[in-house]
């Protein structure tokens, strides 16, 4: 299949970088940057690095350097029926497969299908020693060794630089439908609690401006019955409404102020931070524009057993990003990141400051 | 359990100081009391710890941490005993910290679809306690009556139904762990993601060697309120392999998908008669749910696609008891070769299922060559295999060689790309396994990620990752394959 090994260059300059303890930047297409603390480093670019390496439809698994574009990969998959079981977001024409699971984000149907880890198999990637290793594997079953691939998902690449990942895909729906139901806040959290334990075939629910969407996905029928059984309306929008809330295109995201992710449990009470709230994952993510400090937030979200991350911010923002963790963790953290990265310098700082 | 005349341990003042803290009847140091601890499901590996400890609370196991790390004294964790790779297997200077007393179902919420659970629980006693709710935990191993559900985060344990419900990584959401100094963490979340590195997934499937798991939040899901089962006869083997492939490439996704070969329909007809074809070279199960009507028309494409692939038999169970009689067979596998053999060793290996004629037909040579009859019952769906090797220990060197003949089988599904255990762990039984899967620096990265939880090498050492030494042996021995120098040495 087309595409371009760049491996050896990778390697050689992660070789170099550590010998010299020369921080460096890891690079896809950019698309995601505004996440994490901000780093300095010498950028690694990574989106040279690209290709289907194989995708067989019948072993629903695909394996893809990671500069390879979820662009090029989305063509390959629709073309066989088939799609990513977590919906990630791309932000960015150009997003790749390995800024995508570095990242570890998932889109509206992970709670009724997974998140980006639950669908990666294995992955090669090099530490920040310059060696290149394999992790996991192409199969769905595979207990070998310490699961350090699903590890690396949402590490921010700071345990390794993602150079091939295999990903476990899922036969896209016959069909799909979307619902809208009028509701307050309050009520549509409980209507979403209820219908999240009903056996019909959800994979979305989400609540805006007033309205409960709901998304079907299935066989014609199963989805007739289940539209019946829930009532509300036909949304003929509705493709395009969740494509919106994925890319975070809806009107909602258009303010200058930071953007917060609350990732809380579905019980979580409607939130009066001031500002709407708009809610994904059947209530388990609100995002929320607030005037609250960045320390007021990390403290509710702890109280609502949940925590919060700062997803966007402008420039001038100089406080953390995600909750901070507790002290043992935190040294947990620590000593893993210099298990895989000694010299420290693989995107180091971007999630805490000692990793 | 202990009485005080008949202690032989042979560490006292260690006894002595976990009876303060667990109470003098949960510390066993007597040796006939010691006996059933000595192995776990894989019982050709036996060993009597220095002594079992059986803690009820997460502050006792924390003590317990504590004065095993202050001195120095190896931990092996143990759930309900019922693995297959040994990884419970017993170290004779260690302590073995059986968990069996933490069974209390201690929350479950309708709401947030989860229950909390300490890791003594048995698999199935979650489902149970939750059908009233409409509600049931998915991953479900063949050992679910027995196995508890702090083993099966250790093992990652998948089942029957993984194929579509994933493995038990992908269906808990937190944990509460003590480590090897006694300090309790949780990992994961109540939300459906974590701030930090997925600590979740590293601790699922680390068999013990990282950290004790003492609670567990799990998720639970609907019960599909249909599920029927297709059963499909082949003249060939590859035929069916053939015809998996067709039903996952054609758009579905069975909830369980299963093959057996003759060897293995014979047995399994022979001693619970459910009915299938004894002449077919293979079968396949094939199972859907969902509501009546998702089932309805994927049942039809299925049947569709079985034809075409050159069944010459399907039959749809219409009804529960036919459908429980048709899985009755599948399920009773392992047992009914047992009965058609005096013993039969399991393998583990998964491969890319495009691989299952290949990998089929050598496994049939390789039988051959060794003088061993294989049945295969193989989870099609996910690639996972299990050869069952026929044997009979009886004979001199018999499980010497079949042992051998394993991991040549093992050795096959790494050369077609897939792994040697897809659901049994590594534990003692598959370390050789192992130096043929990974290279050395990514074992050494294994070890390391051990050393930043533990880095006295405390808990469960020894196990699930081999040392480089034991693969510089191993690699000599494989050299001279069929003719090990040291085939009464132990495996580690």
């Amino acid at each position: 299949m087309p595409g371009r090994d760049d491996i050896d260059r990778l390697v050689e300059k992660v070789r170099t970088s550590h010998r010299n303890s020369e921080p460096l930047r890891i690079c896809g297409s950019g698309s995601k940057f505004f996440l994490g603390r901000p780093i300095v480093g010498s950028v690694l670019d990574v989106k040279q690095h690209t290709g289907i390496v194989s995708y067989e439809p019948s072993e629903l698994v695909l394996t893809a350097r990671a500069g390879t574009t979820l662009r090029e990969i989305t063509k390959a998959l629709t073309a066989s029926g088939q799609i990513l079981g977590f919906e990630p977001p791309w932000f960015g024409e150009n997003a790749t497969l390995g800024g995508t699971v570095a990242c570890g984000l998932s889109g509206p149907r992970r709670p009724f299908s997974g998140s980006a880890r639950d669908f990666v198999l294995g992955i090669k990637c090099i530490t920040g020693k310059g060696e290149l290793m394999s992790f996991g594997g192409q199969v769905i079953k595979n207990v070998a060794g310490y699961d350090v691939s699903r590890l690396m998902v949402g590490a921010l690449g700071s345990l390794g630089v993602l150079i091939e990942i295999s990903i476990r895909l899922l036969p896209r729906h016959e069909l799909e439908t979307t619902l809208m139901l009028e509701l307050d806040e309050k009520s549509a959290l409980d209507e979403m609690i209820r219908l999240s334990g009903l056996p019909i075939p959800i994979s979305g629910l989400s609540y805006s401006s007033g309205l409960l969407r709901i998304r079907l996905s299935g066989t014609e029928n199963g989805i007739a019955s289940a539209a019946a059984q829930i009532g509300g309306q036909d949304d003929a929008n509705g493709p395009e409404y969740w494509l919106q809330l994925k890319e975070q295109k809806l009107s909602f995201f258009n303010r200058n102020q930071i953007l917060w992710r609350l990732s809380v449990p579905v019980t979580a009470p409607a939130m009066n931070l001031g500002n709407d709230c708009l809610i994904d994952w059947g209530g388990a993510l609100r995002w929320v524009y607030t005037d609250k400090t960045d320390q007021e937030m990390f403290e509710f979200a702890r109280q609502l057993r949940g925590h919060a991350t700062v997803f966007r911010a402008e420039s001038y923002y100089q406080g953390e990003r995600f909750s901070q963790l507790s002290g043992v963790v935190a040294d947990l953290h620590t000593r893993l990141k210099s298990s895989f990265d000694p010299a420290g310098i693989l995107n180091s700082g971007i999630m805490y400051s000692n990793v | 359990m202990d009485s005080q005349a008949s202690n032989q341990s042979r560490n006292p003042e260690l006894a002595n100081a976990l009876r303060v803290i667990v109470g003098s009847d949960a510390v066993v140091t007597d040796e006939e009391a010691l006996r059933p601890f000595e192995c776990d499901g894989l019982t050709a590996y036996r060993e009597l710890p220095l002594m079992v400890v059986l803690p009820s609370t997460i502050e006792e196991v924390q003590r317990v941490m504590r004065t095993c790390a202050q001195q120095s004294v190896p931990v092996v964790t143990r759930g309900a005993g019922t693995g297959l790779s040994g990884g419970a297997l017993p170290l004779s200077d260690g302590v073995l910290l059986s968990l069996t007393r933490m069974n209390q179902i201690l929350d479950i919420n309708d709401s947030t679809h989860t229950a909390r659970v300490q890791p003594g629980v048995r698999n199935l006693a979650i489902s149970e306690a939750v059908q009233h709710l409409g509600l049931y935990y998915a991953p479900d191993p063949s050992s679910q009556i027995a196995c508890s559900i702090g083993g099966n985060v250790a093992e990652n344990s998948g089942g029957v139904h993984c194929l579509k419900y994933g493995l038990t990584v992908h269906n808990i959401l937190q944990l509460k762990v003590v480590t090897v100094d006694g300090e309790l963490i949780t990992v994961g979340s109540e939300a459906l993601d974590a701030p930090g590195y997925d600590l979740l997934a590293l601790m699922t499937g680390s068999e013990g060697m990282l950290g004790i798991v003492v609670e567990v939040l799990v998720k639970l899901l609907p019960i599909p309120p249909v599920a029927q089962v297709v059963m499909a006869a082949f003249d060939e083997v590859e035929r069916a392999g053939d015809a998996v492939a067709a039903i996952i490439g054609g758009g579905i996704l069975p909830a369980g998908l299963e093959m057996m070969d003759n060897y293995a329909i014979t047995a399994a007809e022979d001693f619970v008669h459910a009915g299938y074809p004894v002449d077919a070279a293979a079968i396949l199960l094939c199972e859907l749910d969902g509501t009546q009507d998702e089932v309805d028309s994927q049942i039809a494409k299925v049947e569709k696609i079985l034809t075409e692939y050159g069944a010459t038999d399907t039959q749809v169970a219409t009804d529960e008891q036919t459908r429980q009689r048709f899985w009755s067979g599948r399920k009773a596998a392992f047992p009914a070769v047992g009965r058609i053999s005096p013993d039969y060793y399991c393998i583990d290996g998964t491969i890319p299922r495009r691989e299952l004629g290949t990998v089929l037909t050598a496994i049939s040579s390789l039988s051959e060559e060794f003088g061993l009859r294989v049945a295969n019952v193989f989870h099609a769906g996910d690639g996972n295999l299990h050869p069952l090797i026929l044997y009979d220990a009886n004979k001199e060197g018999e499980l010497e060689k079949t042992e051998e003949l394993g991991n040549r089988i093992l050795e096959l599904c790494v050369e077609v790309g897939g792994t040697v255990t897809g659901e049994h762990g590594v534990g003692v039984e598959k370390l050789r396994p192992m130096c043929l899967q990974f290279e050395d620096p990514v074992i050494e990265q294994f070890h390391a990620v051990k050393a930043a939880w533990d880095p006295h090498n405390l808990l469960n050492p020894g196990k699930a990752v081999p040392t480089l030494a034991r693969c510089a042996e191993f690699g000599a021995m494989h050299v001279h394959q069929g003719n090990l120098p040291f085939s009464n040495l132990e495996r580690f």
